[in-house]
């Protein structure tokens, strides 16, 4: 319904940006076993490691798409296979309900997605990365911190102060002390 | 000594938060003892004026409740944040967008089309529709420009403190306006209000068990609740979990669900997102079928989850609707 979302003038320059988050048992080992396998994939994913897919509060994947992800990739053990029981099947249940919230809020699903990859399953992190990677260059950018920008251009003046810069500001303080 | 002055002001909002500084009752004759009101134009006859003549920083304290959707709005909070040394975002619609923010799911086009031409009750064949400069007689006329979504206080101008509720309690009205006279008032950006999820200051809390294990959600008008037991062990969506306790907890001692108005405590930035997480955890099925069968009892999960918080949340507004026009 959104394949024509808004994107005036795609870049050139621009190729999609992936949020990976991998839990550590399954999908992470997976990821380090496509590389020790020296196998080739998009170099689209910023992969960061969870110790579980239960640990992915779903504010991390708004807020990877709030600051310019185009689209969020969740993986982690098979169902029955978690290290710690339950925490995929908590996974699975929230990702069923974010994909109703995003459609509602417009997004494609296509931006979001949710696989079970074993830790011997290197090549399947390889062919889900290319598969999305190319699902979202024909979905064109996101870019959620430029359509913010774009939208405020209404305000008199830019005077915006998005909180998000003073949470992070008090988190680097936090991390500091 | 002169008193210190302080401005009310509303903005998108339904006018209960000004009720609720009525609802001080006689407590509002010593906050007037000991401060000076410069501009209250719900209350008392004062003129954007009289706020312009003032020296900027005059004011000690400006409360502005209500979101801002049009373009005076925008204009008074700008006012009102030049002339004012403080401003406390009181109220729902000032801290998140509040309900106004609802209609952040639709373009502006899609609102008017509906108010002004679509809705059963609106008689309007030559599709007249408000317009920033109209001309009649001659003679310019002038509207506010409607903008092209809510936006919370802060998204706007600086905010220094928050009150938050829909509205804020007469308690915490009073405890805010107290801290400001006696110079104690906590960092800025704090919100004024307990710092803890609404379910620790529930009545029910003992009931609540430690698994919901949701087989099913009931809305409050399918069920008649049980008043003594938690409202989440009898499938009702309960937004205590993810919202900010301070409020006395007044709807569950009606028996009706939290919808989230104090919004999230301070360690949370998406109250919404905040409640999937919590809510959806707990389903009982394993299985996908189940599970989408078992979240077909929430038909509307922004109105439920982003009642009050859609403009304040990470995402803001839907998305494929080009946004301004």
């Amino acid at each position: 319904m959104n394949a024509a979302q808004p994107s005036p003038a795609v870049p050139h320059t621009w190729s999609p940006r992936i949020v990976a988050f991998f839990c550590n048992w399954c999908t992470y080992t997976a990821a380090d076993l496509a590389g020790v396998s020296r196998m080739k994939y998009a170099p689209s994913v910023r992969v960061v490691r969870l110790m579980c897919s239960g640990r992915l509060d779903p504010q991390f994947i708004l807020d990877a798409l709030a600051h310019g992800a185009d689209g969020v990739l969740i993986g982690g053990c098979h169902p029955g296979d978690c290290h710690y029981a339950d925490g995929n099947t908590k996974m699975l249940r929230r990702f069923r309900m974010l994909r109703r919230l995003l459609a509602q809020l417009g997004y494609d699903e296509l931006r979001v997605r949710l696989e079970w990859i074993s830790a011997a399953e290197g090549d399947r992190v390889r062919a889900v990365v290319n598969e999305m990677t190319e699902q979202i260059r024909a979905l064109g950018p996101l870019n959620l911190p430029g359509r913010f920008a774009e939208w405020d251009l209404e305000l008199s003046r830019a005077e915006t102060e998005p909180r998000t810069a003073t949470t992070s500001a008090k988190e680097v303080s936090h991390a500091q002390t | 000594m002169p008193r210190p002055k302080v401005a009310f002001y509303w903005c998108a909002s339904c006018g209960g938060c000004e009720e609720t500084v009525v609802d001080l009752a006689e407590d509002i004759l010593g906050v007037v003892e000991k401060v000076e009101i410069a501009f209250w134009p719900v209350a008392l006859d004062f003129k954007k004026a009289d706020v312009e003549r003032l020296p900027d920083g005059a004011l000690a304290a400006s409360f502005i409740n209500g979101a801002i959707r049009t373009g005076e709005q925008e204009e008074m909070a700008r006012l009102l944040r030049r002339k004012s040394l403080l401003v406390f975002a009181y109220g729902a619609c000032a801290q998140l967008g509040g309900i106004p923010a609802l209609a952040n799911q639709y373009s502006r086009e899609e609102i008017l089309s509906f108010v002004y031409e679509e809705a059963p009750t609106v008689d309007n064949p030559s599709r007249t529709r408000p317009a920033v400069v109209s001309r009649d007689n001659g003679v310019d006329l002038h509207l506010p420009a409607f903008h092209g979504q809510v936006r919370p206080l802060c998204q706007v101008i600086d905010v220094d403190y928050t009150i938050p509720g829909c509205p804020p309690t007469p308690n915490l009205t009073r405890e805010a306006v107290a801290a400001l006279l006696e110079g104690r008032l906590p960092p800025k950006g704090t919100v004024l209000a307990p710092d803890t999820a609404l379910c620790e200051s529930c009545p029910r809390k003992d009931s609540k068990p430690s698994d919901l294990s949701f087989t099913r959600f009931r809305r409050p008008h399918q069920v008649l609740a049980d008043s003594a037991l938690c409202l989440l062990a009898q499938g009702i969506v309960c937004m205590g979990p993810a919202t900010r306790g301070g409020c006395g907890a007044q709807c569950i001692a009606g028996n009706m669900p939290c919808t989230g108005c104090f919004g999230p405590t301070s360690r949370v930035r998406d109250q919404g997102a905040k409640m999937l997480s919590s809510l959806c955890a707990n389903l009982a099925s394993r299985e996908v079928e189940e599970i989408d069968a078992v979240l077909d009892g929430l038909p509307d999960p922004v109105g439920t989850l982003y009642r009050y918080g859609l403009a304040g949340g990470l995402l803001r507004r839907r998305i494929d609707t080009s946004a301004n026009t």
